[in-house]
């Protein structure tokens, strides 16, 4: 083996493929939106579904509105004859660790994991607090912009940053997007700009807020020699895990994630260096915490595809970072990358993972 | 391509929570004025209270009572209030330590504009008018002195009638689609046309169509029309009444496989006893006047189609 003895096998992202993400995919169903997508990640590997041994997803039922929308999707990836497939109900990242470990036991060689979240059937503020504490919480219905901001002020508060730092974050991400043909925005205006709008939820202005998106990506895994064949330069996953913080948003430190550096502490991240980040942060303060827990200076390049601001279809962006992080690394332009995915209000539960391509 | 098809779509779902021993003392102790919270084994002091301690997940249940005077940790001011949100002016929304606990409370704060809130002012609970036992019965946080020497005191969180559940209502407005295949079929229903899709690679047709063969994964999207006539594969009597439902009971309820078609859809079969219903019966659709789909099937009057033409179906 050529990587470390951290796990038992060796593993890779051996091919992503997104949709365009757009504000509104009516004209779609939920399978219809996938298929392309799929199509188009089993193309790179030259795959057929039949061919992959564990299938894994990662959607919510509150974006469409009904029970076991995940199922519908299913038809895109051939459920008959019975197939080995599994889904969580949060972000697809989640999706890819319990592939990941799938293929860990042995018990496969190949994964395909998918996830996918129209946002625009509902109103996706609202829908996102069902997910909070239902006893103290969620009868009051904070909305997700409005918890994003009372992260921020205890981050200003605190020193961190400030809104003009933050508005430098949002035009740094969608200018980095000018170049990702799957962004829905590309291009910002400069900081001083943007900070002649009103507030949304003060102190956040709307571009601090990821955009509403309709999207959907998937990735395929493989185990060892079977990654090698797939693809010309794998992006190995060197370490992989995710931690969560306590759900009471009262007795966290809103300026900090430990959950974060736990897990990157866990993946190995600070045993190594990285030069490229995927941080899955739709509001800008939460890229200020992301970078102190990863422990990120000025020389790694921070989201060079426009990040969760460009385009957040719900279920679907944390998978995308990893997705993401690993074409950089399948394309030559990272040696070694860090993703990361969040889940929940406030980077409420987080994973990190460190990818790796061999020397070139 | 016609329009896309749309209609709103309202869930709504009133869950029924029941409260465990410390969330009941908490919701009870706010319908009498009473804010409490719990001690954990280091003596911090959480309000709202929890039942495990987050750090150890040790069970906690040392109830204490604390002020109902705080201090603004956070906030931030929500210039637009949203549907079910504390109150319908603009507020800031808070995190409020309140005075003799640790830990921060989720709240708004009820105040003239952002320049009249800051972190760190005095702020102090406006109860409801009525109250019930739930986190509504603060009614929001306003203004005002607070009581930073407060330590918690002991509390036996027992009180009169205790609030053991709560009824958390819930409704989300949607805008709901059916995407491409089930608008195409939908709107040939409404011709009195059945319309399904073959798969390019298996040569099946789908009813109705999903815009995807579920044993391919790849886009059905050759349309074909099938029926109108079709054949009972399976079935079922229903005997019990189902609540809103204007049929009587009994009644069949049955897989119908629609000439030209790979897949079984669902129907109901009327137009016959109940108990002559058979598999491989040879059916119809009935549209109701102005319907948009077939109301039931009927017999054909048709000699029953052989096992062998089905037998795939089932």
């Amino acid at each position: 083996m050529t990587r470390d003895q951290r796990y038992p096998r060796e593993i890779a992202i051996v091919a992503f493929a997104q949709t365009d993400h757009t504000r509104s995919s009516a004209e779609l169903s939920e399978v219809e939106m996938l298929m392309p997508v799929l199509r188009q990640v089993l193309g790179q590997t030259g795959l057929h579904t039949g061919e992959i041994d564990f299938t894994c997803s990662g959607s919510s039922d509150y974006l469409a509105g009904r029970a076991f929308s995940f199922t519908m999707a299913l038809d895109g990836v051939g459920a008959w004859p019975p197939i080995s497939e599994s889904h969580v109900e949060m972000d697809g990242a989640w999706a890819l660790y319990e592939a990941w470990v799938k293929i860990l036991t042995g018990e496969a060689e190949t994964a395909l994991v998918y996830a996918f979240g129209k946002s625009s059937p509902g109103e996706l503020r609202d829908v996102l607090s069902r997910q909070l504490d239902p006893y103290y919480v969620a009868p009051l219905w904070p909305d997700s912009v409005a918890l994003a901001a009372l992260q921020a002020r205890t981050l200003i508060d605190a020193g961190e940053t400030d809104e003009r730092a933050l508005a430098g974050i949002a035009a740094r991400s969608r200018t980095a997007a000018q170049d990702n043909p799957h962004a829905q925005l590309r291009g910002s205006a400069a900081p001083d700009v943007l900070l002649e709008a009103d507030h949304l939820v003060q102190p956040l202005r709307i571009h601090d807020t990821p955009p509403v998106s309709d999207g959907a990506a998937a990735v395929v895994l493989a185990a060892g020699d079977t990654a090698r064949r797939l693809t010309d330069r794998p992006a190995w996953i060197l370490g992989l895990d995710h931690r969560i913080e306590a759900h009471s948003l009262g007795v966290r430190d809103l300026t900090d994630s430990p959950s974060t550096r736990l897990a990157a502490e866990r993946a190995g991240l600070f045993e190594t260096g990285v030069d490229t980040a995927e941080l899955h942060a739709p509001f800008t303060a939460q890229e200020i915490v992301l970078r102190k827990a990863l422990r990120l200076d000025d020389t790694v390049r921070i989201n060079p595809s426009g990040g969760a601001l460009a385009a957040n279809p719900v279920m679907a962006a944390g998978l995308i970072r990893l997705g993401e992080a690993a074409a950089r690394i399948s394309r030559g332009d990272s040696d070694r990358a860090v993703a990361h995915a969040t889940s929940g209000p406030c980077l409420q539960q987080n994973l990190v993972a460190v990818l790796e391509g061999e020397a070139q | 391509m016609p329009d896309i098809l749309s209609a709103p779509l309202v869930v709504e779902f009133p869950f029924t929570r029941s409260l465990g021993p410390v969330q009941s003392a908490f919701l009870t102790g706010l319908r009498e004025r009473t804010v409490l919270g719990v001690r954990t084994s280091d003596g911090s002091v959480l309000v709202p209270p929890v039942e495990y301690d987050p750090k150890t997940a040790e069970e906690i249940r040392d109830l204490v009572e604390v002020a109902p005077t705080g201090t603004v940790t956070t906030w931030a001011w929500n210039p637009a209030p949203r549907r079910g949100q504390p109150l319908a002016t603009p507020f800031a929304w808070v995190l409020v330590r309140l005075d003799g606990a640790d830990s921060a409370l989720l709240h708004a704060l009820d105040a003239p504009g952002p320049d009249a809130v800051r972190t760190g002012m005095a702020v102090r609970i406006r109860w409801a008018a009525e109250r019930t036992g739930a986190i509504t019965d603060i009614a929001c946080f306003e203004p005002g002195e607070g009581q930073p020497d407060t330590r918690a005191r002991p509390h036996s969180g027992q009180f009169a009638e205790a609030v053991t559940g709560i009824t958390a209502p819930a409704r989300l407005d949607y805008t709901y689609s059916p995407g491409r295949a089930q608008t195409r079929y939908l709107d040939a229903l409404a011709g009195h046309r059945t319309i399904g899709e073959r798969c390019p690679a298996c040569r099946k047709v789908y009813v109705p169509p999903r815009g995807a063969c579920p044993t391919c994964g790849v886009p059905t999207d050759e349309q074909t029309e099938v029926g109108p006539k079709g054949t009972v594969t399976t079935f079922c009597i229903v005997n019990i009444k189902a609540k809103n439902l204007d049929i009587e009971v009994p009644y069949v309820y049955a897989h119908i496989a629609l000439d030209g078609a790979d897949l079984a859809l669902h129907g109901r079969i009327a137009g016959i006893p109940a108990d002559k219903v058979r598999m491989g019966l040879r059916v119809e659709p009935v549209w109701a006047e102005d319907g948009r789909y077939p109301d039931h099937y009927r017999p054909t009057g048709e000699p029953d189609a052989d096992y062998d033409s089905y037998k795939e179906l089932l």
